[in-house]
């Protein structure tokens, strides 16, 4: 094995390939920090079902009841609950990606392999948490006596992609330049609170009405949207703004990629 | 015969702001560069891609340097000269600025030891995740687990979290981790630092097991010179970023040593160095038979000398030094008011303050001794200045000279005398039988 060390680099196939070979790699950070999370095993499970329950039970009786936000005729704690799943898989990965570098100083000071290992490993290990709060969605729908489409579950894992891509594109861009400014991570959780009400997740995106196509843009729109279409047949499955959200994703990611490499090369020297 | 790590040209240069500013506030940078609003967003484009060409100097340059299979080489130097830096680019952490390596073989760096270590997970799943770090699959690990285990000595706290370890046991463990990794080049930058004797002397062993048995690369950075001569053949010197000696490492270690005692008269020149307008520094040297001198003789006392001035009368006074190792291990700490109170109060006027060490005190090798002026807990004189002489101590004529290859060994040098008493003769008894 020849190894050619040489300045500058820019993206290219060979990256792709050296991330397979660093595979175990990245299962070790996954499995690390899926180790930590659920140490103690009951305490880490009843986290991952009480965060997203309690917030789907508050927004239920503001938003629900006393507020009276349509839910395109569904029970508004399904409604809700849906969309809180994959906006907390988006909002959780989205943060916890922006830090994966700055968390891993000590390694990435240490030890080389592709840096962009980390923020994967941080996406990935959020499907743990979202599979344990899905639970609560499938006892959510058995107790509102909603079967889900084949369709939709079809649809899932789809889903997941477009807002693991979302994730990881935002977080590369975060990532790095955190490493350089290290206040942008106390402004985060602002501009993430912002988002979630720019995000059709307490209210339908019916509501906006002609405008709608304009949420759109916003990928994970057309990933919750499209979520309530499929599981809960609240209308048919917006295959445009699907298509617009998917677009949007695919550019952010893209775009996350090329500055993550165009600036991964000091991350060691200034972390 | 090809050579394993071909080094061409290779030049790192670092933004001085890089790191040692601490991080730089988006909020400031904003507020700073509001006024001009569209070369502000260009100039921080730049600074994020890391292209700011501003304020930058050379850590490395023009280095040359090619290894065969097998070699173990040493790389020493002051610290700052680039060493680090080196082993850095050579391990792909950072890219060079210019030039070019190449490396026929696996690497594994050892910058530190226990890189990744978890304090919530037990020693057995850090020995996983470390190994996993540092470069070895899953079932190297599985096959290699037993036998770390073995060579750390942790026994069963393996199944312990790793915060609940002593920093012994932590560091045991995580060396013996590194020294299972097989690579083809192994690059080892300082680990030794850490640790206690005894086990810096088994990972010695087996780093010499290393280099003799399985024919491995190995790179090895080191402030104890003995370590290194004793592990490898052939070193080099860097001095700001260039390469100014390489060879036999015998050669690059009295190369070092000489320069560094240069450096270290060279802050004669500061002298009368005032001191918070107290103080008056005049000198400041280390002698023997009223010689000054660098390289002591093991065989005769040594004295090291303070000249100084107080233009106030001092309470709670203090001269004295720090004796250090190689390693910067602090020896011994000597105060003109250890043992004489009356010597904290000092009237106005100029001293010559001399300490005596004694014979036959010091192992043969190298020492630092580190002035200090300071009044207890009211002051130090010396918080901006490193006053210290670089100081090499040679083997005692008088250790049993019929076998050169026999030294003494250990940390202190003490002339103690055995006595050997006859308490039955063998050859009479075998006569009467
Ligand atoms: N990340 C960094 N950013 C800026 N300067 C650095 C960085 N790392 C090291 N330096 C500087 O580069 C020089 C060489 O450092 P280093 O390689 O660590 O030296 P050594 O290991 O020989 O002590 C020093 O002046 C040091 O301050
Ligand atoms: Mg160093």
């Amino acid at each position: 094995m020849v190894t050619v060390i040489k300045p500058k680099k820019t993206f290219s196939l060979e990256d792709l390939r050296e991330i397979w070979r660093y595979k175990e790699l990245l299962y070790f950070f996954v499995w690390r920090d899926i180790k930590v999370r659920y140490k103690q095993t009951i305490v880490g499970i009843g986290w991952a079902i009480f965060q997203p329950f309690m917030t789907m039970v508050v927004f239920s009786v503001f938003f629900g009841k006393l507020i009276k936000v349509p839910s395109d005729g569904i029970p508004y704690p399904i409604f809700v609950y849906t969309g809180l799943l994959f906006w907390q898989l988006f909002a959780s990965a989205l943060s916890d990606t922006s830090n994966s570098l700055i968390g891993n100083a000590a390694i990435v000071t240490k030890v080389y392999f592709p840096r962009i290992i980390l923020p994967l490993a941080d996406t990935a290990n959020k499907f743990v948490d979202l599979f344990f709060a899905s639970l609560a969605l499938i006892f959510l729908m058995f107790h509102y006596g909603y079967a889900p489409r084949f369709s939709g579950i079809a649809l899932i894992p789809i889903l997941l992609i477009i807002t693991s891509a979302t994730a990881v594109g935002a977080g590369l861009i975060l990532a790095s330049i955190n490493v350089k400014y290290r206040d942008v991570r106390y402004v985060l959780p602002f501009f993430m609170q912002l988002l979630l009400f720019l995000t059709p997740v307490i209210y339908p995106s019916s509501i906006a009405g002609k405008y709608a196509w304009l949420l759109s843009f916003n990928p994970m729109t057309g990933v919750i949207k499209a979520a309530r279409a499929g599981l809960l047949g609240t209308g048919p499955i917006g295959w445009q703004s699907l298509a617009i959200s998917s677009l949007a994703a695919l550019a952010l990611l893209a775009a996350g990629i090329f500055f993550f490499k165009k600036t991964e090369r000091y991350f060691a020297d200034i972390v | 015969m090809l050579s394993i790590i071909e080094i061409k040209n290779v030049g790192k240069r670092y933004n001085i702001t890089g790191r040692k500013r601490g991080y730089v506030a988006l909020r400031d940078v904003i507020s700073e560069k509001l006024k001009h609003p569209l070369s502000a967003l260009a100039g921080i484009g730049r600074n994020i891609m890391g292209t700011n060409r501003m304020e930058t100097f050379w850590a490395l340059r023009n280095i040359n340097l090619s290894v065969k299979k097998g070699e173990a080489v040493g790389i020493i130097g002051a610290n700052g000269a680039g060493k680090s830096t080196l082993l850095k680019i050579l391990s792909r952490i950072t890219p060079p600025t210019e030039g070019e390596v190449r490396l026929n073989g696996r690497v594994a760096s050892l910058l530190e030891v226990g890189t990744g270590f978890h304090p919530e997970l037990s020693g057995r799943e850090n020995v996983f995740l470390n190994g996993a770090i540092l470069g070895m699959t899953r079932k190297e690990i599985g096959e290699k687990f037993n036998a770390i285990v073995d060579f750390s000595g942790i026994g069963d706290f393996i199944d312990t979290p790793v915060k609940r370890y002593s920093t012994g046991m932590y560091v045991r463990l995580a060396f013996s981790i590194a020294a299972h990794i097989e690579p083809d080049i192994l690059l080892v930058d300082e680990v030794l630092a850490v640790g206690d004797a005894e086990f810096q002397k088994k990972c010695l062993g087996k780093m010499e097991e290393v280099t003799g048995k399985a024919g491995r690369t190995i790179l090895f950075v080191s402030h104890n010179m003995s370590a290194v001569e004793k592990l490898c053949p052939t070193s080099i010197l860097l001095s700001h970023g260039k390469i100014v000696k390489a060879g036999e490492t015998r050669d690059v270690i009295r190369h070092y040593l000489a320069a560094e005692y240069e450096k270290s008269s060279g802050h004669e020149k500061l002298f009368p160095l005032k001191l918070k307008g107290e103080v008056t520094l005049h000198d400041f040297a280390v002698s023997q038979k009223n010689i000054r001198t660098a390289h002591l003789d093991a065989d005769t006392p040594f004295t090291v000398e303070i000249d100084f001035e107080a233009h106030a009368n001092l309470s709670l006074f203090r001269a004295g030094v720090y004796l250090k190792n190689a390693l910067g291990d602090v020896l011994t700490r000597s105060f003109t008011s250890d043992w004489q109170p009356e010597l904290e109060r000092v009237a106005k006027g100029r001293y010559q303050a001399t300490l005596l060490f004694p014979e036959k005190l010091l192992m043969p090798g190298n020492y630092f001794v580190s002035l200090s002026l300071n009044r207890f807990s009211v002051m130090n004189y010396l918080a901006k200045h490193t006053i210290e002489k670089t100081v090499t101590v040679g083997p005692s004529a008088y250790f049993n000279q019929a076998h050169p290859a026999e030294k003494p060994e250990g940390k202190i040098f003490i002339k103690n005398r055995w006595t050997l008493k006859l308490v039955s003769d063998q050859n009479k008894q075998s006569d009467e039988s």
